[in-house]
């Protein structure tokens, strides 16, 4: 009996070997060499000099990472919210028994297999000021569209409506979420006299609260990780006037223009401290109205 | 030759002369050794094989690829000639943002025998010492650094070491539309010479579509500060400062500014800056910003017949020597011109004010063939070989001298106003300071907030002075703790 146990335990480990090696190699030992490397002057090409905390006290007092927290902290608040809003109401819509659902599903599903880059370059023309689709539906409104991409009143706010393109994913979640409702509950409501809002906000959303909880928490930490669009978009300096120099696009220019490796593996700390707490709110907050009564 | 092996086996079963399998491939071997010292002729030294990183794909990387077959026939001619000596093979590999990739390539312990770059990268890579000082070699093999423009060899040179040897050099000017000159009441033989000139032809040359409050539309030119923007429609400007951008970190130069003096100093919030910066800005005054803004969003990507110069939408910009071969490919009927961009008419001693960049090779620190990949350095520098891969990247040659031959085959019909330009006292170039790409950044910003009019350039400029001062000093810190001081 014993032999066996121990069997199994090796051939446990054995199997789990490949992933185990894979996070050594390629997360734990990466985290633990920016750690050194955040306390140190590092180009890369000389060895690194330990330099203690002098990277971190530089980072309070720059601007950009001022800047670029805040332009992230704005896209992350406005995409995780519209994407929720979008995707959500998308998924209560594609629900409900109507003719053709399968092609709805696939449609609204179809953008977010799109990867990121073509997407991007879809939406710098459509968001074109002169020729592009939105401001020419816009022109035959009577209303003159802004620059948008071009004008730093307007650029961050376009890289934000560009969250709605990727809403199909957490659609298909809270759509998996959704079908999980027991019934039961709704002809309980319906004889309760309840009408379609009321079925929503007390039996719905309760009911999914930790499909929302799940797709929230990701949500925040995509984010706070934005980067592709915006390099795509308006380019590594975040123009127009460094609206949508977003925090990794700062952390890239650092390191890989500028090459102060020790002062971009700060910045990723902080970032990563950023989103842990953040996450670690989020699921705090989460205890008062997420409801896991199975 | 692909279906040796299987004949081989059989005429081994055959003869029953071969009874293993590994008779037959020893057999096979031998066999296969004879064939490839047969089509080696009788030297018996293996090619010695380096790797070459090159940045351009399309017509200039072709230039490059029969330079290098020039150089790899060389080779191999001479091993006939001499059993003793193993050919040298160069193998060209295209790398895109090669500035990026060679430096991570060197950092991992594995970089190309052989690289090119751009010379504003020079600084940077030598600061993080990713470069081979090629000082020595050059001395040795009597190199001849005076048959060089020497603005262009400076770009190589940097805190007293030769880095870099320039190959490929390039420079820029006002280009003009002359039929859009004409339409305008101009004459297209005649470019604007002072920056004054240029102002007022680029008043002449903007182009409006007002619409009428009876909703009839109407063509219009000159600045219109009286017709609101919802009643106009640019659909031509004269020149625009932020088109192509590509300069815009160098307006202070075509007024007598510098962003640097010497390797402490910062001088972005010079005089002559800001009133260059002035200057840009009131073409936003004069246009309106949001009408610019949208303009310019209209514009196709650089390469394609879109382009906003191409395209006729703007008829002066400050571009480079190569516009040439986009002219022929996108607009080949257009009617064109240079001309050196325009000096402020109370300095005429600023004519000529151009940026002189270059294309160079470089040997990456830890080069596995630093020998070798200096070999063919010393190829390329060679006057007729220089003349072969600059005519074929359609520039001039960054050499003294020059053959007839160049210039009487060289397609751009303005190539001697390009060298010209080059060899200007008044060519300036990306200041060679470790800290340039931050530099770059903060004046991209400074730009974008005088051209939005955001910020005036007094402000705009002091901000960027002042940050940039301290991430100079920042990195002569840095340096200085290096280099153990």
């Amino acid at each position: 009996m014993r032999s066996l146990e121990s069997t199994n335990r090796r051939n446990g480990l054995l199997f789990c070997l490949p992933w185990l090696i894979g996070l050594t190699v390629f997360l734990i030992y990466p985290l633990c060499a920016a750690l050194y490397y955040s306390l140190c002057d590092y180009s890369v090409l000389l060895p690194p000099v330990f330099i203690g905390l002098d990277n971190y006290v530089d980072l309070m007092k720059d601007p950009l990472f001022w800047k670029s927290l805040y332009n992230t902290a704005y896209y992350a608040a406005g995409s995780v919210l519209l994407g929720m809003v979008t995707s959500l109401t998308l998924a209560l819509l594609l629900n409900s028994k109507v003719k053709g659902l399968g092609i709805y599903r696939t449609l609204f599903f179809l953008p977010s297999l799109m990867p990121v880059v073509a997407g991007s370059i879809l939406w710098l023309w459509m968001y074109n000021g002169q020729s592009g689709i939105i401001n020419t539906s816009l022109h035959h409104l009577g209303i003159t569209g802004p620059a948008w991409l071009a004008d730093p009143a307007w650029a961050k706010t376009a890289i934000v409506l560009m969250a709605v393109w990727g809403a199909g994913n957490a659609m298909v979640v809270y759509l998996a979420g959704l079908q999980d409702v027991p019934t039961s509950l709704y002809e309980a409501a319906i004889i309760d006299g309840a009408g379609y809002f009321k079925r929503l906000f007390n039996v719905t959303i309760p009911m999914i609260s930790p499909v929302i909880y799940f797709n929230v928490v990701l949500s925040i930490i995509a984010g706070f990780q934005a980067f592709t669009q915006a390099f795509i978009m308006t380019g590594s300096t975040g123009a127009p006037e460094r609206s949508t120099l977003f925090y990794v696009l700062n952390l890239y220019n650092v390191g890989f223009q500028d090459l102060r490796m020790g002062y971009a593996s700060a910045m990723a700390w902080v970032l990563f401290i950023v989103i842990l707490v953040l996450t670690f709110a989020a699921t705090k907050l989460s205890q008062r109205w997420v409801t896991y009564d199975r | 030759m692909t279906d040796s092996p299987r004949d081989t086996r059989r005429g081994a079963r055959n003869t029953g002369a071969l009874r293993t399998p590994a008779a037959a491939v020893a057999l096979l071997t031998v066999g296969l050794g004879l064939l490839s010292s047969c089509s080696a002729s009788e030297n018996k030294q293996a090619p010695r094989h380096i790797t070459y990183w090159e940045k351009w794909t399309g017509f200039e990387g072709e230039a490059m690829d029969a330079v290098i077959d020039d150089f790899n026939a060389k080779e191999v001619a001479h091993a006939k000639t001499d059993a003793s000596y193993a050919p040298i093979e160069v193998e060209k590999v295209t790398i895109s943002n090669v500035e990026q990739k060679l430096l991570i390539a060197i950092a991992g312990g594995n970089p190309p025998d052989l690289a090119g770059n751009y010379s504003f990268y020079v600084a940077a890579y030598a600061d993080g010492g990713a470069l081979t000082d090629l000082g020595p070699m050059l001395s040795k093999a009597g190199f001849d650094r005076s048959a060089y423009i020497e603005h262009y060899m400076k770009l190589g040179e940097y805190r007293g070491k030769t880095w870099a040897v320039p190959i490929v050099p390039a420079s820029i000017a006002l280009l003009t539309n002359k039929r859009l000159f004409r339409e305008a009441g101009l004459d297209p033989e005649h470019p604007p010479t002072t920056i004054e000139e240029l102002d007022t032809f680029s008043q002449k040359l903007t182009k409006w579509e007002v619409t009428l409050p009876n909703g009839e539309k109407k063509i219009e030119t000159g600045y219109l500060p009286d017709v609101p923007e919802s009643q106009k429609r640019l659909i031509q400007a004269g020149f625009l400062p932020g088109e192509p951008g590509w300069w815009s970190y160098g307006w202070g130069y075509f007024f007598g500014g510098n962003l640097v003096d010497g390797p402490e100093k910062i001088t972005a919030a010079d005089p002559r800056n800001i009133q260059a910066y002035n200057w840009v800005a009131s073409y936003s005054k004069n246009l309106g910003i949001g009408v610019t803004k949208r303009f310019r969003s209209g514009f196709g990507n650089f390469a394609s017949p879109q382009n906003a110069f191409l395209s006729g939408k703007v008829a002066m910009v400050l571009q480079g020597v190569w516009m040439h071969n986009f002219i022929e490919k996108y607009a080949p009927g257009l009617q064109w011109g240079a001309a050196p961009f325009p000096y402020p008419a109370a300095h005429p001693e600023l004519a000529f004010t151009t940026t002189a960049d270059a294309d160079v090779l470089v040997i990456p620190k830890d080069s596995p063939h630093p020998a070798e990949a200096f070999e063919f350095i010393k190829y390329v520098t060679q006057q007729s070989v220089l003349e072969k891969l600059c005519l074929g990247q359609q520039k001039f040659t960054p050499l003294k001298n020059v053959s007839d031959e160049f210039w009487r085959v060289h397609p751009n019909p303005y190539i001697r106003l390009f060298r010209e330009l080059g060899m200007s006292k008044n060519a300036f170039s990306i200041p060679q300071t470790g800290i340039w790409n931050e530099y770059n950044r903060e004046l991209g910003n400074a730009v974008d907030l005088i051209q939005n009019l955001t910020q005036t350039p007094e402000v705009a400029l002091n901000d960027v002075q002042t940050k940039m001062q301290a991430a100079l000093d920042r990195n002569r810190r840095i340096l200085a703790r290096r280099d153990g001081k």
